[in-house]
């Protein structure tokens, strides 16, 4: 089983601790003047989602996360959970909401998305960085004005909601930020290639 | 998001102040070998070793100039300085990078009282603090956590740890009770130094005196004549109320190079030239390292290190 020395810490590392697969969201190199250097890790169980803190002296290893990551783009909703298929083989894959949390309002049938597998599991994913939606409601634009520090909530397509300037309309296209939630720019219809 | 170039002006500008700080107050401003066949070994600080095919020779990128400087001081010159590049492999961190630029300063006749005074005024001068609050070491662990860590055992700072619900690492040793108070140190105290004026922690433990000189207090306890200084929260300065005697020098490197082979790594060289130099006597003194990059950041209010380099680990 491949390993991790304290040297190789970093933000994002996944690493496996008494087989459960953790990810490094936080790591902090510390070291008194003097002192032996500690690495206080904030560590996310991948299965359960729960963070826990963790602290390694200098030297000591850890197991690398027998995970795999693999495209998979989103098929559809089978009651509550969401059906996945991996690009290359066909292999299906179910999430529940638990594991897609805020995500799942900017998921769209046919969206390449990145699955996270442990032991045959999936255990997460990861939206694009941009997606483009189209915007089912908002309020009408307000003729004229095209400043974009006036801003109104617009409910896009797949149920997310998130603030846009005030010269959108219903039916426009918005590229969108899924880390932030956040409005990036208008967009053209993407099937209009 | 932070203006890079905004950044280095006024780092620029901060050197600018520190080196006019040691020229009003008489110091001559010193440079000494990046590189040198010597080291000052330490248990946890790692020098780089550069080798050379051509000569056949190692030496090592020094982790702090205090070898050098304490050859100029014992030559005979009293009050120096330096702004210098210093190297230390695997530290890399928000306040840590392996190259990192240190100011570090020795004056004849200081003692730790005085050491401490001079790193104040520089704080207040270059940074606008108020006056640095003294807190001996003992007081804080005492005053943080209820505990004397002169007297404490292994266990007791253990079941202290964990009363105080601190992220204990695996594989601690039971009997170094040193790796204990720093556990205790960076979890529960460094956090709480330094946050309205700066703290300056002084009367280290005798096990972890490094260069300094020990001294007996009235409670009949040792200590090592050592201070640090904090400010929000950031170890910003090392001093020692320097160790003048080459006999017990060459005894603690010795220490220090057996609990290097302890923990699996290699003994490092003596430094010959500066025990040498100091059988022929080195002045009562105190000296002082400051990080300036640290320095920078507080200045400035940046968040990590890299902010205030023109190239750190992350961008080189």
């Amino acid at each position: 089983m491949p390993t991790y020395s304290t040297n190789e810490f970093r933000k994002g590392l996944k690493i496996q601790i008494d087989g459960i697969p953790f990810q490094m969201i936080e790591m902090n190199f510390r070291k008194p003047g003097k002192g032996n250097a500690l690495y206080e890790c904030k560590l996310k169980n991948l299965v359960r989602g729960t963070v826990t803190d963790k602290t390694y002296r200098a030297g000591q290893t850890v197991e690398a996360a027998d995970v795999s990551e693999f495209t998979a783009s989103f098929l559809y909703k089978q009651g509550e959970d969401f059906v996945f298929m991996k690009s290359d083989d066909y292999e299906q894959y179910e999430l529940t909401p638990d594991q897609l949390g805020d995500d799942a309002k900017f998921l769209k049938e046919g969206m390449e998305c990145s699955l996270l597998v442990f032991n045959d599991n999936p255990i997460g994913v990861t939206l694009p960085n941009h997606v483009i939606l189209q915007v089912q409601y908002c309020e009408p634009a307000v003729k004229g004005n095209t400043a974009t520090n006036v801003s109104k909530p617009v409910t896009l397509e797949t149920g997310a909601e998130v603030l846009a300037p005030a010269f959108i309309n219903i039916g426009d296209w918005l590229r969108v930020d899924t880390r932030t939630q956040s409005y990036i720019e208008r967009s053209k219809d993407p099937n209009e290639g | 998001m932070f203006n890079r170039i905004q950044n280095l002006q006024r780092r620029s500008e901060l050197l600018n102040r520190l080196r006019s700080f040691f020229y009003d107050r008489n110091f001559i401003e010193v440079e000494t070998p990046l590189l040198s066949s010597e080291v000052i070994p330490e248990l946890h600080i790692e020098p780089i070793a550069v080798s050379s095919d051509a000569t056949r020779r190692t030496a090592f990128l020094q982790a702090s100039p205090e070898l050098h400087m304490k050859r100029l001081l014992a030559e005979g010159m009293p009050a120096i300085f330096q702004v210098t590049r210093s190297f230390r492999a695997d530290e890399l961190g928000r306040l840590h990078n392996p190259e990192f630029t240190l100011v570090e300063w020795y004056r004849e006749g200081d003692d730790m009282q005085a050491g401490m005074n001079l790193l104040d005024e520089l704080c207040q001068t270059l940074l606008g603090t108020p006056p640095a609050r003294r807190i001996r070491y003992g007081e804080a662990f005492q005053e943080l956590l209820e505990i004397c860590p002169h007297t404490a055992t292994c266990e007791q700072l253990a079941t202290c740890a964990k009363r105080n619900a601190i992220a204990i690492p695996e594989n601690m040793p039971t009997t170094d009770r040193n790796e204990w108070l720093n556990l205790l140190l960076t979890a529960r105290i460094e956090p709480q130094l330094g946050l309205t004026a700066p703290d300056l922690l002084y009367d280290y433990p005798a096990s972890q005196s490094a260069l300094a000189k020990l001294a007996i207090r009235d409670d009949g306890i040792e200590v090592a004549e050592r201070f640090e200084l904090y400010w929000k929260g950031v170890e910003l300065a090392n001093g020692y109320h320097e160790l003048t005697d080459a006999a017990e020098l060459r005894e603690r490197l010795t220490v220090v190079n057996q609990q290097r082979e302890l923990a699996g790594r290699h003994a490092l060289p003596m430094p010959e030239s500066l025990l040498a130099a100091m059988q022929l006597g080195l002045p009562n003194s105190s000296g002082c390292a400051l990080g300036f990059d640290r320095l920078a950041v507080l200045a400035i209010g940046a968040e990590k290190i890299g902010e205030v380099m023109a190239f750190s680990e992350e961008n080189n």
